[in-house]
């Protein structure tokens, strides 16, 4: 059975597994307390052990189980995909170690489509870094660039990682939450935004990074112009830089543009842009990513990478610049794959919004993405019974798991500890799944309430 | 948007370095010089570590059946901390090594590459004001990573004894001075960085050797950060011996192993660490919070590239049986080729590098009083400028202060097809007849 989960484990205390015989043999009884203080982790580390993915991608494991909870695709990625991959491995130099900073090939096509895409020069050795994942490209951006003093805002609710990261870096993170203004019937993820007022007040001498995550992970959101100038004004004013997480840039529907800040006046020298193979092609599993930015700011990245993992996988790198050379070519096409993979997914999106409104939910329509969040209170679940300190959010996935066999993520997971209660009623779904998985998706909801009433 | 003045503030964070202090010190790596001067004038690479023949036809067919269309969701996430089906053959394949049953869950964490492992040991144990003890000459990350936590690097040299008349120095002759290794050892002292077999020497550590170690760090308390990429790659009948399997060592001893390396798959990056979960626990933190999963095809390939190994373990035609041997021929080849022109080679126990005295070929390179560089850089420098034949300065393989300790050694790696070595016998004879041609 193949897990195609996050995290498999609890990372909950073990009880330590004393080989007693030998270590009171070799260790005296006094220097027992001094051993437990010296394989005691770093401060760096502290309260970072924990994580939403330990618990839900466990219980999703059981395949009776309906997953939409974590973000992975279950439909394959295109064949010319999975085929260039095999033809890199079959290239016996391409086994080995490539350039650590980013397989020339992959850096080449990298910087030919985000030329054209930014309307500028991008220096493919200079101005680019290959990662291990957009994730990586966060880890090497936040430890090139923040430390401690520091302080980052994080736009609430977020990909989890930004905030442990931060934490990890020494610095101190800085929540700003997206606030739902109603504009009408419609719940779409164009309604949730920030506060320009509450925004500047944030910023302040010590702000040394913004962290933009656009289209958004869990809402959905694709900033429009206007939001984007709003950050990128006090982004200037207060000298601050901006890292700015598109993985899902290509992924946004009708109607709906994607913005790169980094293309803002006086924004390309201060913005790390960061990129994914895995949401670009379906890949999840080569965990390729990528960080573009001016040269001064990515040669500190290139630092952390040489001194963290200094190379990724080079059959993937290659496989994935013939990928992108193939999609290049076409990139005037509608056939390219960065629009036809949109597409298909703005009909899953519909399909999705469809059965939960059916079901009774107040799904939040996302502009883009692959995620949607839902208001769940509209069903009148009572949970009053189970554990009160837990957030409501993470009560009922697990009842709807248990009950439903069908999964979802809270969405408090993504906030900070002020925010929890203002996103507790909200759950978040994924996608990007196969026909079949939304077919038994639409039984579940279809027949939820036939099994409350 | 410019003010016609700044707040003060403002001035003060422009007039910061944008980068951290954590990268201070360490933005050189003379890799990224090394291979760039290899990739544009070497007829004949032997510098950087990396085979030029490619992985065995087992691992690659692997590789192939992991991308065959029922497999698709192998091109999806696997668990963060090591795909299934590889944490468990580790466990059982490490387990019967180290004589003790692991837990695949809590016992293995796979990694990028071993490079990815000891990075997440220094980040989870290594706090501002630690001592890190390493052995020169080393693996030259240890030194920038030991810093990049903060932590301070306490370097202890192994130092060569003379050969007997007439023979050629082995890297068994480079040893650590017990009384000098314990004075190393103070109050701060976290860990000490073992890698053995050892690049650039080759050393192959003794049982005796070892057990001196491990003595030192049950006594102080103290962590093992045991790099053992190369632990089949040992020759001449010697064996690797795991300091995890020493007495008092299992408990405060990470182990550290390549795919790269034992699969001659070095583009893969598919490393692993092994040892108590009261440690690993701390990997994993770091690791979930760094890159949190490993790409998941190479690691289904290298699971079933292992299955193959436990099933052959210790029968002739075992991957981990032929590789040695066949490398092992090649080392005496290297041997022979420089032994015949005058470079005098230290015979590695094990490794694919064999590190090489070359003060009689000094006259082709003048010394340069004063300078920064240390002579074997500039001679390997000029080595692959004018004879094309890359090699790697030994000085590259010491802490700052310590460069021009060894200046005159260079090391040459060669897990390389027998053309290659055959080229470069070529080019040292080229040479040498030059040198002694009126």
């Amino acid at each position: 059975m193949l897990f195609a989960s996050r995290s498999f484990c609890c990372l909950g205390i073990r009880t330590y597994q004393l080989q007693t015989d030998l270590l009171s043999r070799s260790i005296k009884l006094s220097s027992y307390a001094t051993m437990a203080f010296r394989h005691k982790n770093t401060r760096r580390i502290e309260g970072l052990d924990s994580n939403v993915w330990v618990e839900f991608t466990k219980v999703a494991a059981d395949p009776s189980i309906v997953n939409l909870g974590q973000g992975l695709p279950d439909i394959s990625p295109p064949s010319y995909v999975k085929e260039e991959l095999a033809k890199a491995a079959a290239v016996d130099r391409l086994n080995q170690y490539t350039r650590g900073f980013g397989h020339p090939s992959l850096v080449k096509a990298l910087s030919q489509v985000y030329e054209r895409v930014c309307g500028r020069k991008i220096d493919p050795l200079t101005d680019i870094l290959v990662t291990v994942g957009a994730y990586g490209s966060l880890f090497s951006t936040i430890q090139a660039l923040i430390e401690e003093g520091d302080e980052v805002i994080i736009i609430e609710p977020f990909y989890d990682c930004y905030e442990p990261m931060v934490k990890m870096a020494g610095a101190k993170p800085i929540f700003i939450p997206l606030r739902y203004k109603n504009y009408g019937n419609s719940a779409s993820s164009a309604d949730w935004v920030l506060d320009p007022a509450e925004l500047a007040n944030k910023f302040n001498s010590k702000t040394k990074a913004i962290i933009l995550n656009t289209p958004h992970n869990p809402t959905g959101k694709v900033f429009t112009r206007e939001e984007l100038q709003v950050i990128a004004d006090l982004c200037i004013k207060h000298d601050t830089l901006c890292i700015s997480d598109e993985v899902y840039e290509w992924l946004v529907y009708k109607g709906k543009k994607h913005i790169k800040i980094a293309t803002f006046p006086g924004m390309w020298e201060r913005t790390i842009t960061i990129g994914s193979a895995g949401k670009t092609y379906s890949v999840t599993g080569w965990k390729l990513g990528w960080s573009i930015g001016p040269q001064n700011l990515i040669k500190h990245l290139q630092v952390v990478h040489q001194n963290t993992l200094y190379t990724c996988p080079t059959p993937l790198q290659e496989a994935l610049a013939q990928a992108f050379w193939i999609d290049y070519k076409r990139m005037d096409d509608p056939d390219c794959y960065f629009y036809s993979l949109s597409r298909e997914l703005e009909g899953k999106r519909d399909r999705m919004a469809q059965l939960l409104q059916e079901a009774g939910l107040k799904p939040v329509i996302p502009d883009g993405g692959y995620f949607m969040i839902v208001d769940v209170s509209t069903l009148n679940v009572d949970l009053s019974d189970v554990d009160e300190k837990q957030p409501y959010d993470y009560k009922f996935v697990r009842w709807m798991i248990t009950s439903k066999k069908l999964s979802a993520i809270p969405l408090s997971a993504f906030c900070g500890p002020e925010t929890k209660r203002q996103f507790e009623k909200y759950i978040r779904f994924c996608f990007i799944k196969k026909d079949s998985t939304l077919d038994a998706a639409e039984m579940i909801l279809k027949n939820w309430n036939k099994q409350t009433a | 948007l410019q003010t016609p003045f700044l707040s003060l503030s403002l001035q003060a964070k422009m007039s910061r370095p944008v980068q951290a202090q954590r990268l201070e010190g360490i933005d050189k790596n003379i890799w990224v010089e090394f291979v760039k001067l290899a990739a544009t004038y070497s007829t004949v690479n032997l510098g950087q570590g990396f085979p030029d023949f490619p992985p065995p036809d087992f691992l690659k067919e692997a590789f192939v059946r992991a991308l065959s269309v029922e497999n698709y969701m192998l091109h999806q996430y696997t668990r963060a901390f090591g795909h299934p089906p590889l944490v468990k053959i580790l466990a059982q394949f490490f387990g019967k090594l180290l004589g003790r049953d692991l837990d695949p869950m809590t016992n293995v964490m796979v990694t990028v590459g071993a490079y990815q492992a000891l990075f997440c040991c220094f980040q989870a144990f290594v706090d501002e004001g630690d001592e890190v003890i390493i052995i020169e000459p080393c693996f030259d990350c240890y030194e920038p990573m030991v810093k990049m936590a903060g932590g301070t690097p306490v370097f202890v040299p192994l130092r060569p004894k003379a050969p007997k008349d007439g023979k050629l120095m082995s890297s068994a002759d480079w040893q650590l001075d017990p009384a000098e290794l314990s004075s190393k050892f103070s109050k701060r002292t976290k860990a000490i960085v073992l890698n053995s077999p050892n690049n650039p020497l080759g050393k192959v550590f003794s049982r005796g050797e070892l057990e001196l170690i491990a003595d030192l760090c049950v006594k102080h308390d103290i962590l093992c950060i045991s790099d053992e990429v190369y632990e089949w790659l040992v020759y001449d009948g010697k064996e690797h011996i795991r300091i995890a399997s020493l007495q008092g060592m299992w408990d405060r001893t990470v182990i550290i192993g390549s795919a790269g390396k034992t699969f001659s798959a070095t583009g893969w990056k598919v490393g692993w660490t092994v040892g108590p979960d009261r440690l690993l626990q701390h990997l994993r933190t770091v690791h979930q919070n760094s890159v949190y999963h490993c790409a998941t095809v190479a690691q289904e390939a290298v699971a079933q590239g292992f299955q193959r190994e436990l099933e052959l373990y210790g029968k002739p035609e075992s991957y981990f049986v032929q590789l040695p041997k066949e490398l092992q021929q090649k080392r005496d080849w290297l041997v022979q080729s420089l032994d015949a022109v005058g470079m005098k080679p230290i015979i590695p126990e094990g490794t694919y590098f064999l590190v090489a005295d070359i003060s009689e070929f000094k006259s082709d390179v003048p010394d340069v009083p004063n300078s920064d560089e240390p002579y074997d850089s500039r001679f390997a420098k000029w080595m692959v400028k004018n004879k094309g034949l890359a090699a790697i300065p030994l000085s590259a393989f010491y802490c700052g202060s310590h460069k021009n300790n060894y200046d005159h050694f260079i090391r040459f790696c060669f897990a390389k097809e027998e053309a290659t070595l055959k080229a470069a016998n070529d080019i040292l004879q080229k040479w040498k007849r030059e040198k002694t041609s009126p």
